[in-house]
């Protein structure tokens, strides 16, 4: 086998490919999405999980605040409270639903707001590039000096808990990721002929980079943003874990976790519960990322 | 190479001067007067004033950075304000413990990955592949500190097999190598090896399914070379990359154990920084996380010209 042969065999892949994928690109992205079963399984788990959670006043069975010093620590299983009861006597199954709010919300929300910020300055570094580049990489720089949770820790523990200070500790550690990403795929697509085609045919910077380079690089960027919001909830949950997040009594899963460590001698089982619900969304969010990453064959 | 290494070095100056900053900023992000937390709130204006200047908290934030840092060279992180006793002293045992358990930590997930990653590369597209896949996916997935109450669960409440805290037997806090302390550092290992063994795991899959790939082993095939003898050659091409993951991941893990040390009660820079943050005691926070910090970049410094020094195709200079 010679190279030659190799290299047109290479081009019929890529000619039939173009032939199937001539109905759009997202098209044929959402096609190879739906082939794949796994993903498709978890997108359906997290799908119910946030019907569930948006709707949890009509389906939950009590309320969430609402403590019994009568019916503590009741074990999985108890008539009326099918989950047990916690360490103030109210209904796990309740809390779990009405916590998915806060988990979800503090898994993604600080993801997308480093997505957007992330997004716009690795952009603005990669297509500027010169000192507007050295100067917003090398500050990146140094905030891959700090471990990720680390960095967490220290500056919401810096602020004290609250839910927005979380948030903001967040964010801060997930901007320079995408900053990187974001930069790197942008300096790739920079120096492509299309672009100085563009150029040459009088766009402006700024059109450039909303027409050409943005198209280009959202998609690679977005598909590494989905990965972090695993990570971003387990470390949500894990600042409220320490006491630096949510605050009781507000139902979150890493508080829950929390407050019902106590119990671990008493009802293990009810105490390990809001840490599954994050174990089972975290692993779902990974597989549609990686999903979503094989279909639209982005690599790294 | 001697040049690439001292430009290195001088290169890690600025980063580590830069850590340092974010860290002296930590305390002046911190809601409220530093003032407040040295004296008590009903203290006379000219005792707070003398404090003040005792503390040089009355002067420009450039000035107070300087005086910080130049404590900081000389080994002064300051005083914990919850105990008076100096931060440094505290960390020094802390340290040791959690380097104890990371790098056991670090050693089981990176053994686990390595087998595991290596032989879902070699067979890729296998049982065993998918199967080594899944557990990857599931140890970067799972809130380690979660599968820590999980662990003490099972093998400490139901089973009673092992210690579910401290770090030796009566809340002792210092470490040895005796069995009555290696029995606490078990479950702890266990917990916190699961990270690097599914990030090692992928790792290991992807550099090695890339190596297998390639023509030079299609050619030690071909030269008659058994499974063991392409082996050692895949495994001397992969080292390099393989041992920056490692160096990385025990990095993370000495800033990352907080959350698996609160669970366990390990006496380590984790738990000081768990009691540290409840106390709002931000000597301490301030202290250990520059610590840590600094370790990790140093250990990232040692890990490029460790993995320069052993692949001469990387040319850096």
């Amino acid at each position: 086998m010679s190279t030659t042969t190799a290299a047109e065999a290479e081009l019929a892949i890529q000619a039939r490919q173009a032939a199937q994928n001539s109905d759009g690109y997202w098209k044929g992205v959402f096609k190879r999405v739906r082939r794949d079963k796994v993903t498709m399984f978890c997108a359906f788990i997290l799908l119910c999980m946030l019907l569930a959670i948006i709707f949890a006043p009509l389906i939950a069975p009590h309320e969430p605040f609402q403590g019994s010093m009568i019916r503590r620590l009741r074990p999985i299983g108890t008539p009326n409270y099918p989950l047990g009861t916690d360490e103030l006597g109210r209904d796990i199954l309740t809390r779990l639903l009405f916590g998915g709010r806060l988990s979800w919300f503090m898994g993604i929300v600080p993801v997308a707001l480093a997505f957007v910020m992330g997004t716009f300055l690795g952009v603005l570094a990669g297509f500027a590039g010169g000192k507007t580049n050295m100067l917003i990489m090398r500050v990146t720089d140094v905030f891959y000096a700090f471990p990720s949770v680390l960095l967490a820790v220290a500056i919401s523990g810096a602020l004290g808990a609250g839910i927005l200070n979380a948030i903001l500790a967040l964010t801060l550690v997930f901007v320079p990721p995408i900053i990187r990403v974001a930069e790197s795929v942008t300096q790739g697509v920079r120096n492509l002929d299309f672009v100085d085609a563009a150029r040459a045919s009088g766009a402006s910077a700024f059109t450039v980079v909303r027409v050409h380079v943005l198209g280009n690089v959202l998609g690679p960027i977005f598909i590494y943003a989905t990965s972090l919001i695993s990570v971003c909830m387990i470390l949500a949950s894990g600042l409220s874990f320490l006491g630096l997040g949510t605050r009781p009594p507000e139902a979150e899963w890493g508080l829950m976790l929390n407050t019902l460590r106590t119990a671990i001698y008493v009802q293990p089982w009810v105490a390990v519960l809001p840490g599954a619900c994050i174990f089972v969304t975290s692993i779902c969010f990974n597989l549609v990322s990686d999903g979503m990453r094989q279909a639209m064959d982005v690599k790294g | 190479m001697l040049f690439y290494l001292i430009r290195r070095l001088i290169y890690a100056v600025p980063i580590a001067l830069a850590v340092g900053f974010v860290c002296f900023m930590l305390v002046q992000i911190a809601p409220g007067d530093p003032i407040n937390a040295i004296v008590p709130p009903d203290a006379p204006q000219d005792v707070v004033d003398q404090v003040r200047r005792d503390y040089g908290l009355d002067k420009p934030l450039p000035v107070q950075f300087g005086i910080w840092l130049l404590k900081v060279v000389q080994g002064d992180l300051g005083r914990s304000l919850a105990t008076g006793r100096p931060v440094w002293s505290d960390l020094q045992s802390a340290i040791g413990n959690t380097l104890t358990l990371a790098a056991s930590a670090s050693l089981l997930g990176f053994m686990l990955g390595c087998v595991l990653g290596g032989l879902a590369g070699t067979f890729r597209g296998s049982i065993l592949d998918r199967a080594a896949v899944t557990i990857a996916v599931a140890g970067v997935s799972v809130p380690h500190y979660w599968l820590g109450m999980v662990l003490v669960v099972i093998f400490s409440v139901q089973l009673n097999m092992l210690p579910a805290m401290g770090a030796g037997p009566g809340g002792s806090a210092d470490w040895a190598w005796d069995w009555e302390h290696m029995q606490h550092l078990v479950l702890p290992s266990i917990t916190l090896a699961v990270i690097p063994m599914g990030i090692v795991t992928r790792t290991v899959r992807g550099i090695v399914a890339e190596i297998m790939n390639q023509e030079f082993v299609v050619a030690l095939r071909g030269k008659g070379l058994t499974g063991w003898g392409v082996f050692l050659h895949v495994v001397k091409n992969a080292a390099p990359n393989v041992l920056a993951v490692l160096g990385l991941q025990l990095g993370y893990l000495m800033g990352g154990s907080i959350l698996v040390e609160t669970v366990f009660s390990w006496p380590g820079t984790g738990l000081l920084l768990n009691s540290a943050i409840f106390q709002r005691d931000l000597p301490v926070l301030q202290g250990t996380i520059l610590v840590l910090s600094l370790f990790f970049v140093a250990l990232n410094l040692l890990v490029d010209l460790v993995q320069t020094a052993l692949d001469p195709r990387i040319k850096r200079a």
